[in-house]
């Protein structure tokens, strides 16, 4: 598949996964929560934010449990913990985030 | 369930690049740490080149996976084994090699190594000690 | 408490078979199979090492792949005890691990 951003075509694998991850922008991201009906807010922001650092350090998207952990000591427990995670992304927040964050699909996710 | 708990060794003998055992192994590393077992990696042979510093594969079309090493703490696997012997007979010392650490939460989120410099003896004791070996 | 060792490369082609050797205790047993069989012929620059290694662990060479590359029995080094597809599946299940030296 593929996403329209400001007149360019990116490229996506059949799951909606970007295939050049240099191609991500801020509008991109914003296309693509639209895309899985995501009204990104600061919340969704910051756990995007967290995963492309948290790739641009170690080359990773994390597993969901890595990243719950995380964003428990960065962000609080009052988001870093599943349930309100899974509210902001229904379907799996290491799934939906990485996507919307333009990171492949997390090691380990199935 | 403490009695469900097996040793579990990953013993990592390849350079990174020439093969993709190296690779294949840190994949199974960071999939296998959902099962809460008791995981331990060992470096030695050419295994040693997998952890050092300064990799840049930016020219040879291969993903650098050597900053995942450094993830491994935050999927709870703080035990890196490095044979000694190894090191020496290809030129390097622990100073050759990432840094590589984990938080420690039940000492105030302490920064551990995780990297444990062992002998070829010592490495000998630790794979005799383990209940499954997977080899890479 | 024993371990198995496979072998499964030449010891004329990388390290496999003497870091086994380096890394195996006493009781353990080393079995050789696919081109790691080269290693238990007699005459060869391993062939010290692996007579003096034969006195603390059992050395196991696997026949069929010693058939197939045409080493005979003569030509064993000394110490060397050959099995079967069969003898392997016997010593996987009577040692407490199996290690694999790729």
């Amino acid at each position: 598949m593929e996403y329209e951003v400001n007149g360019t075509t990116i490229e996506a694998d059949e799951e909606g996964y970007i295939t050049n991850l240099g191609e991500w922008t801020n509008d991109l991201a914003g296309v693509i929560a639209t895309a899985e009906e995501i009204d990104m807010t600061e919340e969704h922001w910051a756990v995007v934010n967290f995963l492309r650092e948290y790739y641009e350090e170690y080359q990773i998207a994390p597993a969901v449990r890595v990243l719950i952990k995380s964003i428990k000591k960065s962000l609080g427990k009052e988001v870093g913990n599943n349930k309100y995670m899974y509210e902001l992304f229904p379907y799996g927040p290491a799934k939906q985030a990485c996507k919307i964050a333009g990171l492949p699909k997390p090691t380990g996710c199935i | 369930m403490e009695d469900d708990v097996k040793k579990f060794l990953y013993v990592n003998r390849k350079a990174p690049y020439g093969t993709i055992y190296a690779l294949e192994s840190l994949e199974v590393v960071l999939i296998g740490a959902a099962f809460d077992q008791d995981v331990s990696l060992a470096f030695l042979d050419d295994g040693v080149f997998q952890l050092t510093k300064s990799q840049d594969t930016k020219e040879i079309g291969v993903k650098n996976f050597s900053p995942t090493f450094r993830a491994l703490g935050d999927y709870e696997v703080t035990k890196l084994y490095v044979e000694k012997e190894s090191l020496d007979e290809r030129g390097l010392t622990l100073d050759d090699l990432q840094e590589i650490t984990w938080e420690d939460e039940d000492d105030d989120y302490e920064e551990k190594p995780s990297i444990r410099i062992v002998t070829r003896a010592e490495m000998a004791d630790v794979m005799a000690d383990q209940d499954v070996i997977l080899s890479f | 408490m024993a371990t198995l060792h496979t072998v499964n490369k030449s010891p004329f082609a990388n390290q496999s078979l003497l870091s086994c050797l380096a890394h195996a205790k006493d009781g353990d047993t080393v079995l050789m199979i696919e081109d790691g069989v080269y290693g238990a012929a007699s005459g060869t620059g391993l062939a010290d090492a692996m007579v003096a290694m034969a006195s603390r662990v059992a050395l196991v060479a696997l026949q069929p792949d010693l058939n197939a590359r045409g080493i005979a029995a003569a030509r064993l080094l000394d110490g060397v005890k050959t099995t079967d597809y069969a003898g392997f599946v016997e010593l996987a299940a009577s040692h407490d691990r199996t290690q694999a030296w790729l």
